[in-house]
């Protein structure tokens, strides 16, 4: 890789830059933004801070809203409502070439009839550059995504990956003050991806800058991120740390979402200092941490990830004056699933319901492994627990 | 095509009958425009006599040149409209009448030449415009202007709406996005249109007869009255020379539509 790129010039030769917002002041706000495609509501007053310097990840499944939402933020779609404001100026009537933000294609959108040169420097020659800068900024680009001595490649001459680098440095040529990528490594393989997001990671802290990407890949965007924003039904469902959303998922539809859950319904019984017991109809009664904000009576659901229920033959040997407090569920095992690195056993609960626990496969000679019908003991600590509202 | 030596002799012998059905007529008319004898279907041996002929034949020669001026001219023309229509049909917001607009632009693919061409001797003569070179021009351009957009709008479509997006993420605005990044990627298309459009002008004869004027015959229309009075072996070579020009021009059209295809993602109809 190279030397740092001179950063000193940032905003003097981006066309149509404004001022860098003041320290503590976000780069971007939406606010309160909506779009309608006739009778349906693809965007749906979302509103949301970018710092300057952040890696964010908008994350939803498909048709959530979050391209429309990237889209606009491009400017390839007018919002019907709301504001986006980048650097204090609103841009949301914007056409795209008056905005300094660049975009990355999903399908990374080259040039086919200009080569790897013509393609990466072809924002700069819109922006009027003297040429031999053209030159010498491109060459930057080219070393910085290692493209060098494919200059003179068409795309169509060029693998997967190697056009992925290409979008990528055309759309970081004109040095946006935002970087948009829409599912920037969906067309890629499984290994070349892993070692991409890094990379992207890489190049994200180095330069500075701000990422916005979008992603249905929920392993993508908590490995890149540093903040995500789930979207569902065009509207943000929670904005948080990849480790909030996963350990701390404010709704029941997040938690099924992001990651494996185990879901038992239920209704509070009674509390017990700053615990609570729930009943659920699957699993019998669950001792629960109270959560942060306060719940009252009502319908609930126990949200346990599956790493977190432990297995044993007989039940954990646990500090007598702790043993109360303990979920244990006996069960046989209905299910195992080897995945190499961990084993999901699915347990049948005696109570009625099932309960997944996902085991590390800490050792390469497992002699203690479950078998299928194997009378078990699946236990878990009450704050492992997760309440959310049914 | 690659699979060619698989053939069985059935495919051979059927694939030489259909092309023998379709070239040898055309075969003997280029012998036969190469025949010494003064009858056209008395063998007499080689000669290129009857192309001397008609390059003395002053008449043909002025008709020749009038189709290959109005050829050229209504083909410039029906791409430059028809380029646009299509950019119209496939790049324009959904505008009121869209699909009127696209059905009344293919309507003279369907309809019978007979009509277009009364219908535009009626319009000339109710305008009383003066007919000659410019009426030929004009009603060639109608009858050509539908194909080159069905050519020119079957590459739009396959274009990737990305690109254009692109161009104006990276600072171009619509028009100089569609300039810098769509054009020369339609180009192929565009010319394969124009080709198109020329040869079909070149050999029409139904529209230009209606839509002419005294004293501006086209070269089809002045071998068709030739032939009236008996075929002379001249013609045949008229026909060989008209031939040989327009397999020129389908070998480019062809050549440009793959050019086309192997820089984007698929092929104009051609």
């Amino acid at each position: 890789m190279t030397d740092e790129l001179p950063r000193t010039d940032v905003t003097a030769d981006t066309v149509g830059a404004g001022a860098l917002p003041a320290a503590g002041e976000p780069l971007l706000r939406i606010e309160g933004v909506a779009k309608t495609f006739g009778t349906f509501r693809a965007v749906n007053g979302v509103s949301l801070d970018i710092m300057a310097g952040e890696f964010f990840a908008l994350l939803g499944p498909s048709g959530c809203g979050k391209t429309t939402l990237l889209r606009m933020l491009a400017g390839f779609e007018a919002p019907d409502e709301g504001r986006i404001l980048l650097g204090g100026k609103d841009i949301a009537q914007a056409l795209p070439h008056e905005r300094p933000i660049n975009m990355m294609f999903q399908n990374y959108a080259l040039f086919p009839h200009l080569t790897v040169r013509d393609n990466i420097a072809f924002g700069l020659k819109r922006a009027r550059l003297a040429r031999a800068d053209i030159a010498t900024r491109v060459a930057e680009m080219v070393a910085l995504v290692k493209l060098e001595g494919l200059e003179k490649r068409k795309p169509d001459q060029l693998s997967g990956g190697q056009r992925q680098r290409v979008a990528l440095a055309r759309a970081l040529a004109r040095r946006p003050q935002l970087l948009l990528l829409d599912e920037p490594l969906a067309a890629l393989d499984k290994k070349l991806r892993e070692s991409t997001q890094g990379e992207l990671m890489e190049l994200q802290r180095r330069l500075g800058m701000t990422f916005i990407i979008v992603t249905h890949d929920q392993e993508e965007a908590m490995t890149m991120a540093s903040r995500i924003g789930v979207m569902r039904d065009g509207k943000l469902a929670q904005v948080a740390s990849p480790r909030e959303l996963y350990e701390a998922p404010r709704s029941r539809w997040i938690a099924e979402f992001v990651g494996d859950i185990n879901l038992f319904d239920g209704e509070s019984k009674l509390r017990d200092g700053h615990r609570l017991v729930i009943g659920t109809r699957d699993a019998g009664a669950l001792v629960v941490d109270e959560p942060r904000e306060p719940v009252g009576a009502g319908k609930f659901a126990v949200a346990i990830r599956p790493e977190k229920v432990k297995l044993s033959r007989r039940g954990p040997v646990s500090e007598a004056g702790h043993e109360t407090a303990i979920n244990r569920l006996d069960g046989v095992i209905a299910d195992i699933c080897y995945l190499g690195g961990t084993t999901t056993y699915k347990v049948k609960l005696d109570a009625g319901g099932t309960v997944q626990a996902s085991v590390a496969n800490s050792a390469r000679l497992d002699v203690n492994a479950y078998s299928v019908n194997q009378h078990v003991v699946a236990w878990f600590t009450p704050d492992d627990c997760v309440v959310l509202p049914s | 095509m690659r699979k060619l030596s698989r053939l069985s002799r059935f495919n051979i012998a059927s694939l030489a009958l259909g092309l023998a059905f379709l070239y040898l007529p055309i075969l003997i008319l280029v012998i036969y425009s190469f025949n010494a004898s003064r009858l056209v279907t008395v063998w007499g041996g080689w000669s290129l006599r009857w192309y001397h002929e008609f390059f003395g034949d002053r008449a043909m020669i002025e008709a020749a040149w009038m189709s290959l001026r109005v050829a050229a001219s209504s083909a410039t023309i029906a791409t430059l409209l028809g380029t646009l229509a299509a950019v119209a049909l496939s790049r324009g917001e959904r505008f009121r009448g869209r699909t009127l607009f696209s059905g009344m632009l293919y309507a003279p693919l369907v309809m019978p030449e007979v009509i277009t061409g009364l219908s535009l001797l009626l319009l000339f003569v109710a305008l009383n415009a003066e007919r000659g070179f410019w009426t030929v021009t004009i009603a060639h351009t109608t009858l050509t202007m539908c194909f080159v957009a069905v050519v020119v709008q079957s590459r739009l479509g396959s274009l990737d709406r990305s690109l254009e997006e692109a161009a104006m993420d990276l600072g171009c605005n619509p028009v100089r996005a569609f300039v810098a990044v769509t054009l020369p990627l339609i180009a192929p298309a565009i010319v394969a249109g124009w080709m198109l459009a020329f040869t079909l002008s070149l050999d029409d004869l139904v529209i230009a007869s209606f839509t002419t004027g005294p004293g501006s015959a086209t070269l089809p229309i002045r071998i068709y009255s030739e032939v009236r009075l008996g075929v002379k072996p001249e013609i045949n070579a008229i026909c060989t020379l008209v031939i040989a020009l327009i397999a020129v021009v389908i070998v480019i059209a062809s050549l440009a539509s793959k050019l086309s295809s192997s820089q984007g993602e698929s092929a104009a109809p051609l």
